[in-house]
Protein backbone atom coordinates (compact mmCIF):
# COMPACT_ATOMS: atom_id res chain seq x y z
CA UNK A 1 0.00 0.00 0.00
CA UNK A 2 1.32 3.91 -1.14
CA UNK A 3 2.54 5.64 2.43
CA UNK A 4 -0.50 7.60 3.39
CA UNK A 5 1.73 10.79 3.58
CA UNK A 6 2.38 10.67 -0.21
CA UNK A 7 -1.61 10.09 -0.61
CA UNK A 8 -2.65 13.37 1.16
CA UNK A 9 0.35 15.14 -0.62
CA UNK A 10 -1.48 14.28 -3.61
CA UNK A 11 -4.94 15.60 -2.59
CA UNK A 12 -3.10 18.58 -1.62
CA UNK A 13 -1.41 18.98 -4.84
CA UNK A 14 -3.64 17.83 -7.17
CA UNK A 15 -6.17 20.61 -5.97
CA UNK A 16 -3.75 23.16 -6.22
CA UNK A 17 -2.94 21.85 -10.07
CA UNK A 18 -6.52 21.49 -10.94
CA UNK A 19 -7.60 25.13 -10.00
CA UNK A 20 -3.86 26.56 -10.95
CA UNK A 21 -4.82 24.95 -14.60
CA UNK A 22 -8.79 26.28 -14.51
CA UNK A 23 -7.54 30.04 -13.38
CA UNK A 24 -5.10 29.79 -16.05
CA UNK A 25 -8.08 29.44 -18.84
CA UNK A 26 -8.77 33.42 -17.85
CA UNK A 27 -5.04 34.79 -18.75
CA UNK A 28 -5.91 37.04 -21.70
CA UNK A 29 -9.74 36.53 -21.42
CA UNK A 30 -10.57 38.47 -18.19
CA UNK A 31 -12.17 41.81 -17.98
CA UNK A 32 -9.92 44.47 -17.09
CA UNK A 33 -6.05 43.82 -17.70
CA UNK A 34 -5.42 44.10 -13.88
CA UNK A 35 -8.06 41.44 -12.77
CA UNK A 36 -6.52 39.42 -15.97
CA UNK A 37 -2.81 39.75 -13.83
CA UNK A 38 -4.62 38.91 -10.30
CA UNK A 39 -6.04 35.34 -11.62
CA UNK A 40 -3.16 34.51 -13.68
CA UNK A 41 -0.97 35.58 -10.28
CA UNK A 42 -3.24 33.32 -8.16
CA UNK A 43 -2.72 30.71 -10.53
CA UNK A 44 0.62 30.86 -10.18
CA UNK A 45 0.66 30.55 -6.77
CA UNK A 46 -1.36 27.35 -7.19
CA UNK A 47 0.94 25.49 -9.53
CA UNK A 48 3.66 26.51 -7.68
CA UNK A 49 1.63 24.72 -4.43
CA UNK A 50 1.37 21.74 -6.58
CA UNK A 51 4.50 21.65 -7.85
CA UNK A 52 6.08 21.37 -3.96
CA UNK A 53 2.79 18.79 -2.77
CA UNK A 54 3.38 16.15 -5.45
CA UNK A 55 6.79 16.64 -5.28
CA UNK A 56 6.62 14.91 -1.81
CA UNK A 57 4.26 12.61 -3.49
CA UNK A 58 6.19 11.16 -6.20
CA UNK A 59 7.98 12.87 -9.15
CA UNK A 60 5.86 16.13 -10.01
CA UNK A 61 6.45 16.61 -13.68
CA UNK A 62 5.21 12.77 -14.04
CA UNK A 63 2.64 13.13 -11.59
CA UNK A 64 1.03 15.95 -13.41
CA UNK A 65 1.22 15.15 -16.99
CA UNK A 66 1.39 10.99 -16.87
CA UNK A 67 -1.68 10.24 -14.73
CA UNK A 68 -5.06 9.89 -16.31
CA UNK A 69 -8.43 11.22 -14.73
CA UNK A 70 -9.22 8.22 -12.38
CA UNK A 71 -5.57 8.92 -10.81
CA UNK A 72 -6.67 12.42 -9.77
CA UNK A 73 -7.35 13.12 -6.23
CA UNK A 74 -8.68 16.70 -6.56
CA UNK A 75 -11.54 17.60 -4.98
CA UNK A 76 -14.63 18.54 -7.33
CA UNK A 77 -14.79 21.50 -6.51
CA UNK A 78 -11.49 23.12 -8.35
CA UNK A 79 -12.40 21.28 -11.80
CA UNK A 80 -16.00 23.18 -12.18
CA UNK A 81 -15.81 25.21 -15.43
CA UNK A 82 -14.95 28.99 -15.07
CA UNK A 83 -18.47 29.90 -16.09
CA UNK A 84 -18.55 33.82 -16.20
CA UNK A 85 -16.15 35.69 -13.70
CA UNK A 86 -19.01 35.45 -11.13
CA UNK A 87 -19.12 31.91 -11.15
CA UNK A 88 -14.85 31.53 -11.12
CA UNK A 89 -15.18 34.07 -8.41
CA UNK A 90 -18.05 32.05 -6.24
CA UNK A 91 -15.89 28.94 -6.34
CA UNK A 92 -12.46 30.48 -5.48
CA UNK A 93 -14.65 32.38 -2.54
CA UNK A 94 -15.55 28.88 -1.43
CA UNK A 95 -11.84 27.01 -1.72
CA UNK A 96 -9.85 29.92 -0.56
CA UNK A 97 -11.38 30.51 2.30
CA UNK A 98 -11.21 26.75 3.49
CA UNK A 99 -7.22 26.36 1.56
CA UNK A 100 -6.14 29.46 4.04
CA UNK A 101 -7.71 27.50 6.92
CA UNK A 102 -6.01 23.76 6.23
CA UNK A 103 -3.23 25.50 5.18
CA UNK A 104 -2.87 27.54 8.58
CA UNK A 105 -3.54 24.17 10.64
CA UNK A 106 -1.03 22.30 8.17
CA UNK A 107 1.93 24.68 9.63
CA UNK A 108 1.72 22.68 12.88
CA UNK A 109 1.79 19.11 11.11
CA UNK A 110 4.40 16.55 12.32
CA UNK A 111 5.84 16.06 8.86
CA UNK A 112 8.22 19.13 8.43
CA UNK A 113 7.99 19.02 4.72
CA UNK A 114 4.37 19.41 4.83
CA UNK A 115 4.80 21.93 7.11
CA UNK A 116 7.28 24.43 5.74
CA UNK A 117 5.10 24.23 2.07
CA UNK A 118 1.97 25.09 4.46
CA UNK A 119 4.00 28.00 6.04
CA UNK A 120 4.87 29.61 2.40
CA UNK A 121 1.30 28.86 1.03
CA UNK A 122 -0.48 29.99 3.96
CA UNK A 123 0.19 34.08 3.20
CA UNK A 124 -0.24 33.28 -0.25
CA UNK A 125 -3.56 31.87 0.21
CA UNK A 126 -4.45 34.53 2.55
CA UNK A 127 -4.55 36.88 -0.56
CA UNK A 128 -6.50 34.85 -2.70
CA UNK A 129 -9.20 34.46 0.13
CA UNK A 130 -8.91 38.28 0.43
CA UNK A 131 -9.01 39.17 -3.36
CA UNK A 132 -12.02 36.75 -3.89
CA UNK A 133 -13.99 37.93 -0.62
CA UNK A 134 -13.91 41.53 -1.85
CA UNK A 135 -15.11 40.44 -5.34
CA UNK A 136 -18.17 38.50 -3.94
CA UNK A 137 -18.75 41.52 -2.04
CA UNK A 138 -18.68 43.63 -5.02
CA UNK A 139 -20.87 42.08 -7.44
CA UNK A 140 -23.25 41.14 -4.83
CA UNK A 141 -23.84 44.44 -3.58
CA UNK A 142 -23.15 45.87 -7.48
CA UNK A 143 -25.29 46.22 -9.92
CA UNK A 144 -28.79 43.86 -10.41
CA UNK A 145 -26.77 41.74 -13.48
CA UNK A 146 -23.28 41.26 -11.30
CA UNK A 147 -25.62 40.22 -8.60
CA UNK A 148 -27.77 37.93 -10.07
CA UNK A 149 -24.65 36.62 -11.60
CA UNK A 150 -22.86 35.89 -8.22
CA UNK A 151 -25.99 34.22 -6.90
CA UNK A 152 -26.05 31.57 -9.92
CA UNK A 153 -22.30 31.55 -9.80
CA UNK A 154 -22.42 30.35 -6.30
CA UNK A 155 -25.31 28.30 -6.78
CA UNK A 156 -23.61 26.56 -9.01
CA UNK A 157 -20.58 26.10 -6.87
CA UNK A 158 -22.64 25.19 -3.64
CA UNK A 159 -23.05 21.61 -3.84
CA UNK A 160 -19.43 20.57 -4.26
CA UNK A 161 -18.50 22.56 -0.45
CA UNK A 162 -19.40 19.72 1.54
CA UNK A 163 -16.57 17.47 -0.02
CA UNK A 164 -14.22 19.93 1.09
CA UNK A 165 -14.95 18.67 4.80
CA UNK A 166 -14.36 14.73 4.29
CA UNK A 167 -12.19 12.72 6.11
CA UNK A 168 -11.56 9.16 4.83
CA UNK A 169 -9.86 6.12 5.86
CA UNK A 170 -6.80 7.34 4.13
CA UNK A 171 -6.53 10.33 5.65
CA UNK A 172 -7.90 9.35 9.62
CA UNK A 173 -4.45 7.77 10.97
CA UNK A 174 -2.50 10.63 9.65
CA UNK A 175 -4.55 13.47 11.47
CA UNK A 176 -4.06 10.71 14.41
CA UNK A 177 -0.52 11.04 14.03
CA UNK A 178 -0.44 14.75 14.02
CA UNK A 179 0.50 14.81 10.04
CA UNK A 180 -2.51 15.74 8.39
CA UNK A 181 -5.37 18.59 9.32
CA UNK A 182 -8.79 17.72 10.47
CA UNK A 183 -10.82 19.36 8.03
CA UNK A 184 -13.57 18.30 9.93
CA UNK A 185 -13.09 20.59 12.74
CA UNK A 186 -12.39 22.97 10.10
CA UNK A 187 -15.96 23.66 8.95
CA UNK A 188 -17.36 25.91 11.70
CA UNK A 189 -14.59 28.43 11.15
CA UNK A 190 -15.28 28.20 6.98
CA UNK A 191 -19.21 28.53 8.03
CA UNK A 192 -18.78 31.87 9.81
CA UNK A 193 -16.11 32.98 7.10
CA UNK A 194 -18.75 32.40 4.13
CA UNK A 195 -22.11 33.72 6.25
CA UNK A 196 -20.00 37.03 7.20
CA UNK A 197 -18.30 38.01 3.60
CA UNK A 198 -22.36 36.68 2.11
CA UNK A 199 -23.43 39.49 4.60
CA UNK A 200 -21.37 41.87 3.66
CA UNK A 201 -22.41 41.12 -0.12
CA UNK A 202 -26.07 41.50 0.67
CA UNK A 203 -26.34 37.85 -0.52
CA UNK A 204 -28.68 35.07 0.90
CA UNK A 205 -26.45 31.52 2.34
CA UNK A 206 -27.88 29.16 -1.08
CA UNK A 207 -30.01 26.34 0.68
CA UNK A 208 -28.33 22.94 1.08
CA UNK A 209 -28.64 20.49 -1.53
CA UNK A 210 -26.97 17.34 -2.30
CA UNK A 211 -23.81 17.23 -1.85
CA UNK A 212 -21.15 16.40 -4.92
CA UNK A 213 -18.64 14.08 -4.08
CA UNK A 214 -15.76 11.52 -5.02
CA UNK A 215 -12.79 13.61 -5.96
CA UNK A 216 -10.60 12.13 -3.52
CA UNK A 217 -11.02 8.46 -4.90
CA UNK A 218 -10.96 9.64 -8.60
CA UNK A 219 -14.88 9.59 -9.07
CA UNK A 220 -14.57 12.69 -10.93
CA UNK A 221 -17.17 14.83 -13.25
CA UNK A 222 -16.21 15.05 -16.94
CA UNK A 223 -14.43 18.33 -16.80
CA UNK A 224 -11.31 16.93 -15.29
CA UNK A 225 -10.83 14.91 -18.51
CA UNK A 226 -10.97 18.06 -20.77
CA UNK A 227 -8.86 19.75 -18.32
CA UNK A 228 -6.03 17.05 -18.96
CA UNK A 229 -6.48 17.06 -22.27
CA UNK A 230 -5.30 20.47 -22.73
CA UNK A 231 -2.76 20.00 -19.68
CA UNK A 232 -0.99 17.21 -20.66
CA UNK A 233 -0.84 17.24 -24.71
CA UNK A 234 2.51 18.74 -24.93
CA UNK A 235 4.66 16.43 -22.71
CA UNK A 236 2.07 13.52 -23.96
CA UNK A 237 2.51 14.57 -27.62
CA UNK A 238 6.44 15.16 -27.13
CA UNK A 239 7.86 13.00 -24.68
CA UNK A 240 10.83 14.59 -23.16
CA UNK A 241 10.66 17.50 -24.58
CA UNK A 242 13.10 20.45 -23.34
CA UNK A 243 12.31 24.00 -23.81
CA UNK B 1 -16.18 55.35 -21.66
CA UNK B 2 -17.96 56.21 -18.58
CA UNK B 3 -18.22 52.58 -17.79
CA UNK B 4 -14.29 52.55 -17.34
CA UNK B 5 -12.74 52.07 -13.53
CA UNK B 6 -10.60 55.36 -12.68
CA UNK B 7 -7.27 55.36 -12.83
CA UNK B 8 -4.93 55.42 -9.89
CA UNK B 9 -1.24 56.37 -9.40
CA UNK B 10 1.12 53.80 -8.05
CA UNK B 11 3.67 54.41 -5.58
CA UNK B 12 5.98 51.56 -4.61
CA UNK B 13 8.56 51.76 -1.07
CA UNK B 14 11.17 49.35 -2.69
CA UNK B 15 12.87 48.86 1.00
CA UNK B 16 11.94 50.72 4.43
CA UNK B 17 13.99 53.67 4.43
CA UNK B 18 13.15 54.97 0.97
CA UNK B 19 10.59 57.32 0.02
CA UNK B 20 7.55 55.92 -1.93
CA UNK B 21 8.27 56.18 -5.90
CA UNK B 22 5.57 56.69 -8.80
CA UNK B 23 5.84 53.40 -10.84
CA UNK B 24 2.76 53.78 -13.00
CA UNK B 25 -0.83 53.37 -12.69
CA UNK B 26 -3.98 50.88 -12.69
CA UNK B 27 -7.87 50.65 -12.98
CA UNK B 28 -10.01 50.16 -10.43
CA UNK B 29 -13.26 50.88 -9.00
CA UNK B 30 -12.60 51.66 -5.12
CA UNK B 31 -8.99 51.89 -2.90
CA UNK B 32 -9.46 47.75 -2.03
CA UNK B 33 -9.09 47.08 -5.65
CA UNK B 34 -6.76 49.77 -6.39
CA UNK B 35 -4.48 48.52 -4.01
CA UNK B 36 -4.66 44.53 -4.92
CA UNK B 37 -4.40 45.56 -8.85
CA UNK B 38 -0.82 47.81 -7.76
CA UNK B 39 0.37 45.03 -5.76
CA UNK B 40 -0.21 42.15 -8.42
CA UNK B 41 0.82 44.58 -11.32
CA UNK B 42 3.98 45.98 -9.60
CA UNK B 43 5.07 44.23 -6.58
CA UNK B 44 5.00 40.22 -8.29
CA UNK B 45 8.50 40.82 -8.57
CA UNK B 46 9.68 41.42 -4.79
CA UNK B 47 9.94 45.27 -6.01
CA UNK B 48 8.49 46.66 -2.41
CA UNK B 49 7.59 46.82 1.03
CA UNK B 50 4.66 48.99 0.98
CA UNK B 51 2.06 50.38 -1.46
CA UNK B 52 0.35 53.44 -2.33
CA UNK B 53 -2.22 54.42 -4.65
CA UNK B 54 -4.12 57.90 -5.11
CA UNK B 55 -6.66 58.60 -7.66
CA UNK B 56 -5.02 59.88 -10.38
CA UNK B 57 -7.71 63.07 -10.57
CA UNK B 58 -6.71 64.10 -7.22
CA UNK B 59 -3.29 65.11 -8.56
CA UNK B 60 -2.54 68.38 -9.06
CA UNK B 61 0.33 68.85 -11.70
CA UNK B 62 2.00 71.75 -12.89
CA UNK B 63 1.49 73.43 -16.26
CA UNK B 64 3.74 72.47 -18.63
CA UNK B 65 2.81 75.96 -20.46
CA UNK B 66 4.74 77.62 -17.08
CA UNK B 67 7.89 75.05 -17.38
CA UNK B 68 10.12 78.01 -18.05
CA UNK B 69 8.96 80.38 -15.35
CA UNK B 70 9.14 77.31 -12.89
CA UNK B 71 12.10 75.51 -13.72
CA UNK B 72 14.74 77.36 -15.88
CA UNK B 73 15.81 79.84 -13.45
CA UNK B 74 17.66 77.15 -11.57
CA UNK B 75 19.75 75.92 -14.80
CA UNK B 76 22.78 78.10 -13.80
CA UNK B 77 22.78 77.80 -9.89
CA UNK B 78 25.11 75.39 -10.01
CA UNK B 79 26.01 76.50 -6.28
CA UNK B 80 22.63 74.41 -5.34
CA UNK B 81 24.29 71.44 -5.97
CA UNK B 82 26.02 69.89 -3.18
CA UNK B 83 28.58 68.76 -5.60
CA UNK B 84 31.30 70.48 -3.70
CA UNK B 85 31.95 68.11 -0.62
CA UNK B 86 32.69 64.24 -1.02
CA UNK B 87 30.21 61.78 0.62
CA UNK B 88 31.99 59.26 2.71
CA UNK B 89 31.77 55.63 0.91
CA UNK B 90 29.90 53.87 3.56
CA UNK B 91 26.59 56.22 2.93
CA UNK B 92 24.47 55.03 0.88
CA UNK B 93 21.00 56.22 -1.16
CA UNK B 94 22.37 59.71 -1.81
Amino acid sequence: MADPVHECALRLGDDSLILGQRLSEWCGHAPMLEVDLSLANIALDLVGQATLFLGVAGDADKLAFHRDVLDFKNCLLVEQPNGDFAQTIARQFLFSNWQELVFRELTRSRNATLAAIAGKAVKEVAYHARFANEWMVRLGDGTAESRARVVDGLEWVWRFGDELFEVDGVIEPLIASGVSADVRKLRGEWDQRIARTLADATLEMPKPRRAAKGGRIGHHSEHLGHILTEMQFLPRAYPGAQW
Amino acid sequence: MSKEWPLWEVFVRAKNGLAHKHVGSVHAADDRMAIEAARDTYTRRMEGVSLWVVRSADIVASDPGESAALFEPAADKVYRHPTFYSIPEHVKNI
